[in-house]
């Protein structure tokens, strides 16, 4: 149980990834650090303004969808769709950017967000008790992927994106602006990691390292679920979660190690992932 | 009112067209011949906006449009049928003209052509409208595709390879569908691999041989072997 709603956590780590590798082909090395930006911005403004972390959502999810609107716009529109290195290696150098901008600012300290009793109090499922921070967030996972879903399915907005996906060549020929439409996806990507963020940091102490660690439970969601598939995602950032949270009642310290091993067996045994259509 | 004059297009160092000039006028249907690698392919797509030309090698009603993105030239009103057909596959048949009908109307493009009204004019498309495009038999594909551009509202609509590996009768079925276009006062391009279909089809003709055009003419008084030679060469 615990482990499943760590899963969500990790799911709503993914999702970004999973977008941004389905529509637009490359792989943000730094998604990790983005979303210790979030918690950062989170711990800025709960110091500055007096707001708890969940409320400080209002401001760092319009901040964060602007970051990476511009990010786009000014930046990765320049090296998508061309090699799969070239993004690679630019958000690789944002990684660092990022990790030393944090140090050089914040300090290397930890630091974490205080959601007052939230992080404490607890629900009582049955003879279950689970608290009722990781239900909040695996409530608002599940939120947040079944409206990406929906966004990608059902409206004018996500046609694009398939279409885009699918042939970014022909999808010029029938009006749509995929450089436009790529800064809109990054937009919508930098939203959900500044939620994800914030509940990273409510959940964990944080430090201007922690992202490669972020970036790596994210990847292994996508990869495990298969590349391209949304739900799939979050279906892999649930067994990551679950096998975590398994391997520590094994040993403390070896929960993450867990994550991995399975991640390896499936790598393995079903290189495409475990609900790809190919 | 499409008026070409004088267009090069590269392909990096390679030069695939060489002062390529050619005029179109609405309601009226030019048909580009042409052996593989003559260029037409490369001309439909320079049009098309996306291949970088010279400004104004390429006019609209005198206004300079050559090398703008291939949005600003659905704006102006001019759509391209890729070769090849070119479906989405992630998406089903109505949704493959959804995407285009939606994105040209944010442009500025709407008008008689819609989804529904395509569904209506071709009735054998539309009970597959849920279907992936690209289940679809070629000649059904290549309906779909000329509508994805016509729900985009063109008035000048290029075909590139319209019949190509179609059954005679699916190739009669997206003729009838053109010439509802042109009955429409739309001008069409085509590129069409059978010389007498194509003068058959057209009200002028050009023939493209190694990017440069070699002969052009009205379709009615075309010479066969004048053209078929042109097509071949010597």
């Amino acid at each position: 149980m615990a482990g499943a709603l760590l899963g969500m956590l990790y799911a709503l780590f993914g999702l970004g990834l999973s977008l941004s590798l389905g529509v637009m082909r490359m792989i943000n090395i730094a998604h990790g650090d983005l979303i210790v930006l979030a918690a950062y911005l989170g711990s800025v403004c709960t110091v500055a303004l007096g707001l708890d972390p969940l409320t400080s959502l209002v401001v760092v999810i319009p901040a964060m969808f602007v970051i990476g609107w511009l990010l786009q716009t000014l930046l990765l529109n320049r090296v998508v769709g061309r090699d799969a290195m070239s993004p690679l290696l630019l958000t690789f150098g944002l990684s660092i950017v990022l990790q030393n901008l944090l140090q050089e600012i914040f300090s290397a300290d930890t630091r974490s967000l205080d959601a007052g009793t939230l992080s404490t109090q607890s629900l009582a499922i049955g003879s279950l008790s689970v608290g009722l921070l990781p239900v909040l967030i695996a409530a608002v996972s599940l939120v947040i992927y079944t409206l990406t879903f929906a966004l990608i399915r059902k409206t004018q907005w996500g046609r694009q994106a398939r279409a885009v996906a699918d042939d970014a060549e022909t999808s010029r020929l029938v009006g749509i602006d995929d450089r436009a439409l790529f800064a809109l996806m990054t937009g919508f990507i930098f939203a959900v990691i500044a939620v994800a963020g914030i509940f990273y940091g409510i959940r964990t102490p944080f430090s201007p390292s922690a992202g490669p660690e972020r970036l790596l439970f994210a990847f292994e969601a996508v990869v495990l679920g298969g590349l391209g598939s949304v739900w799939g995602t979050f279906l892999g950032g649930l067994i990551i979660g679950i096998v975590q949270v398994f391997g520590a009642q094994i040993h403390t310290g070896l929960g993450p190690f867990f994550g991995h091993l399975v991640f390896l067996v499936v790598l393995i045994a079903r290189p495409q992932g475990l609900f790809s259509k190919g | 009112m499409l008026c070409i004059d004088r267009l090069d297009a590269r392909y990096g160092l390679f030069q695939a067209l060489f002062e390529v000039s050619l005029d179109v006028v609405r309601g009226e249907t030019v048909a580009l011949i042409g052996s593989n690698g003559a260029g037409k392919s490369t001309l439909l797509r320079a049009i098309a906006g996306a291949i970088k030309v010279e400004k104004a090698s390429i006019k609209l009603d005198g206004r300079a449009i050559g090398g703008d993105p291939e949005h600003s030239q659905i704006a102006n009103g001019i759509a391209l049928v890729p070769e090849g057909r070119r479906l989405f596959s992630n998406l089903s048949v109505e949704e493959n003209l959804l995407v285009a009908e939606g994105a040209a109307r944010k442009i500025g493009r709407k008008g008689e052509w819609t989804t529904q009204r395509l569904f209506k004019e071709l009735p054998s498309l539309a009970p597959l409208r849920e279907r992936p495009a690209t289940s679809l038999s070629g000649g059904q594909q290549q309906l779909v595709a000329i509508a994805r551009s016509l729900v985009m509202n063109p008035h000048i609509l290029m075909c590139d390879e319209v019949s190509l590996g179609l059954s005679p009768v699916a190739v009669d079925g997206v003729y009838q569908l053109l010439r509802k276009v042109r009955d429409a006062g739309t001008a069409v391009v085509l590129v069409e691999q059978n010389v007498s279909r194509a003068l058959a089809e057209s009200d002028h003709y050009c023939c493209i041989q190694k990017g440069r055009i070699v002969l052009k003419g009205v379709s009615a008084n075309a010479e066969y072997g004048r053209v078929a030679h042109a097509y071949f060469g010597s």
